[in-house]
């Protein structure tokens, strides 16, 4: 019997309306209400005096790379990398080599979990065959061989009649489809937003309306067929309005922001750095502050990084032949916290919902919550403990990050899956 | 002045970074070497001995010429490499490309690349100068140069709201945004003009005016520089034709009554005949365009001498 026992942190358990010190308590991998004294003497104690304890994190969007580009991320370090950002469940992006568009894909994935990672990777499936938005992919086959949700990984069907049909085809199975909302025609050989700085630099800029006009289409097919569209990383003021209005209409989608979007802007690609190159793009201060407020009212549903890990060799070269992407696992909590928490925009236990209960809501997963009986997936962490971003300090194989070099505060000590205890700060 | 103090920049990359007083560096050293151009012993012994490489990714006569004409009047040896002929197309990064030609004992890089940031990009890990021919869409900082001092000599060296209008495809233009920033530090009025699609509002950010309309565009100008306008992949969707564009935004004998008599006619070359300007009116009195030509041999041998020089008197032997 595995026994653990957390003491003396500040448990915030949003679903349960919980924040106060107390302890959490763990057997054989579920969570339990209390143990007994002679349970007290035989477990594993973690000191959490003076730290936040809540539930594991849950990240809906994560590139893990493999099978295919292990030299970018593989789901053994991947898994490492979230679990030392306090995230114990990540959705992997089905946009791996091959594409997860197939049984033996997905089977090789679901094999490559149970052997390598450390924390709850819960693979997706393709909508379409070869991430093209031509043809389905096998969504009832793929849900049996295990992805929990459908998604192009970093494509959008441009066709709306493939999309009609494909978004009707998941929701018979009970399957959220995760779109990457562009217009390709309106970014085709865009790097970034399109604006006073795309102008600037000389660069081609993405329109919002590319962003907006996808969001559009998925509220307006979901509205018409009732499948639950979930729309990733959303970076446009306007796509927020839309949801928003949709919402009110109760519309079945969900969406989910970035903690790049949320405290970045296009001015940070004044040096060209491709750190910052991403898609969607980093794009205005208006846009900034529109997501932050649809964090704020509902509008957006959760916290997803986007992870999107690239080596140094890729990233080192002319902005526009530099891949997309920027490495997020580990650095999210510390920038969520700065932006959203240290600047008094939301409390702690906001924040907190925002990366556990209500991700897991988005796909009904059992998880993001302290529940007794529920997995021991636990996060402890230091919120003004400061760590420099470096080389060194990530664990991801990728250093992609936009805070390379820079010292964030706010820091996890401690991540437990299962139970078991698969992050420790001590041991780094 | 003197110019040598003022110039403290071992690259030139762009125009927007630059200080009035870095512009009145250029052209007076500019002014001086201009001086030799019509002498008979034209060449001087400033950089004698130096190795001066041309890396040109992009097609060009004018500007690779130049810069050749003006680092051999230096008297330093000038190589030029196109980008076809380069290993870039085997694969090599413009990283291992630059280091590369560093470690070939070159004194100078002159690069022109179709990646805007491309020139920003290697001045950071080289330690010889980099002189940006024209990174991408983003600065084409020598021809912006040669632009004004051709200004400064027919207007007179103050420019200070002078009226100046870039007419054509702006948006797709190094040529046009190099110029924006040394007008606008000049004191100049600075008028965009074109199609809505080639020429976004967006750009009155940067302190200018945003017209549509070619004669309102052109009648009160004191210049105007004319962009080369193409129908070509990055373009084709953002005006229907170039018989449109012409008919709308081109300058022809038919509407030269626009302009004011003594008004110059520029461009940076090449020019589409009949497109964007009528043969009558390139070679017309009105036209500075081959005079830019040969300004342009004097900036890129002042701005090789004062980054060079920099370089000379801020290194260890």
């Amino acid at each position: 019997m595995s026994i653990v026992w957390i003491k003396n942190g500040r448990v915030i358990d949003p679903a349960n309306k919980r924040d106060a010190v107390g302890d959490v308590y763990a057997i054989d991998g579920k969570l339990v209400d209390s143990l007994s004294a002679e349970q007290k003497k035989q477990a594993d104690v973690f000191d959490a005096d003076g730290l936040v304890v809540c539930p594991g994190f849950v990240d809906l969007h994560c590139h893990l790379r493999e099978p295919g580009d292990r030299h970018k991320e593989t789901i053994a370090s991947g898994s490492r990398a979230a679990a030392k950002g306090g995230f114990t469940t990540v959705v992997a992006m089905s946009n791996t080599k091959p594409p997860a568009d197939n049984v033996g894909a997905i089977r090789q994935i679901v094999d490559l979990i149970h052997r390598d990672s450390v924390i709850n990777v819960l693979p997706t499936g393709c909508l379409t065959k070869d991430r093209e938005g031509q043809m389905l992919a096998p969504i009832g086959s793929l849900k049996n061989a295990g992805a929990v949700a459908i998604s192009d990984g970093g494509h959008c069907v441009q066709n709306n009649e493939i999309m009609r049909r494909g978004v009707e085809y998941a929701a018979m199975f009970g399957l959220v489809v995760l779109d990457h909302c562009e217009d390709a025609a309106q970014t085709d050989g865009c790097v970034m937003n399109e604006g006073v700085w795309s102008l600037r630099l000389g660069l081609r800029g993405m329109p919002r309306a590319a962003e907006d006009i996808m969001v559009s289409r998925n509220v307006i097919l979901s509205a018409h067929y009732g499948a639950h569209i979930h729309l990733q990383h959303i970076s446009s003021a306007y796509s927020v309005d839309i949801i928003r209005r949709a919402k009110d209409r109760d519309v079945k989608v969900t969406a989910e922001a970035t903690p790049h979007h949320i405290s970045l802007t296009e001015a940070a690609l004044r040096d060209y750095n491709t750190n910052f190159k991403v898609v969607p793009p980093l794009r205005t201060e208006e846009d900034r502050q529109a997501i932050i407020e649809g964090l704020l009212d509902g509008t957006i549903d959760c916290i997803a990084t986007a992870h999107a890990p690239h080596t140094e060799i890729e990233k080192d070269k002319e902005f526009d032949y530099a891949p997309f992407g920027m490495n997020g696992l580990e650095t999210a909590l510390s920038v969520c916290l700065d932006t959203l928490v240290r600047s008094k925009l939301m409390d702690l236990s906001s924040l907190i919902e925002l990366l556990t209960v209500k991700p897991a809501n988005v796909l009904s997963l059992d998880r993001g919550t302290l529940n007794p009986g529920a997995p021991a997936d636990i996060t402890i962490f230091d919120p003004e403990e400061s760590w420099r971003v470096s080389e060194k300090s990530l664990i991801s194989l990728s250093h992609n990050s936009p805070w390379l070099g820079l010292t964030l505060r706010g820091c996890v000590r401690a991540t437990y899956h299962a139970g078991q205890r698969v992050y420790d700060s001590a041991d780094q | 002045m003197n110019a040598e103090a003022q110039w403290n920049r071992k690259d030139l990359v762009g125009i927007e970074d630059l200080s009035r007083e870095e512009l009145e560096a250029i052209y007076t050293k500019a002014e001086e070497f201009k001086a030799t151009l019509h002498r008979k012993q034209k060449k001087l012994p400033s950089l004698r001995g130096y190795t001066v490489i041309n890396l040109f990714m992009e097609p060009s006569t004018r500007t690779k010429l130049a810069f050749e004409v003006a680092a051999t009047r230096l008297s330093a040896d000038a190589i030029t490499i196109s980008g076809d002929a380069s290993s870039l197309v085997k694969g090599e990064s413009l990283r291992d490309t630059a280091l590369n030609i560093q470690a070939l004992n070159a004194d100078i890089i002159i690069m022109r690349h179709s990646a805007a940031g491309s020139a920003r990009y290697l001045s950071r890990f080289i330690d010889i100068p980099v002189i940006n021919a024209g990174d991408g869409a983003h600065e084409h900082p020598t021809q912006a140069l040669l632009d004004t001092f051709t200004l400064r000599e027919k207007l007179g060296k103050d420019l200070t709201g002078k009226k100046i209008t870039i007419l054509g495809d702006i948006l797709f233009s190094r040529v046009a945004r190099s110029n924006i920033w040394a007008l606008r530090k000049l004191g100049a009025e600075v008028t965009l003009a074109g199609p809505r699609t080639l020429v976004p509002d967006t750009f009155e950010h940067f302190g200018v005016k945003v017209i549509h309309d070619l004669q309102k565009a052109v009648t009160d100008a004191d210049a105007v520089m004319l962009l080369r306008i193409q129908h070509e992949r990055q373009s084709s969707t953002h005006f229907p034709s170039l018989g449109e564009y012409t008919s709308m935004f081109g300058l022809h004998e038919k509407n030269a009554h626009w302009l004011k008599p003594e008004a110059l006619i520029m461009h940076p070359g090449p020019i589409n005949r009949g497109v964007e300007l009528d043969s009558v009116l390139a070679d017309s009195k009105r036209s500075v365009i081959l005079e830019q030509v040969t300004n342009g041999i004097a900036v890129r041998m002042a701005v090789l001498y004062l980054c060079a020089h920099y370089v000379a008197n801020h290194r260890p032997a």
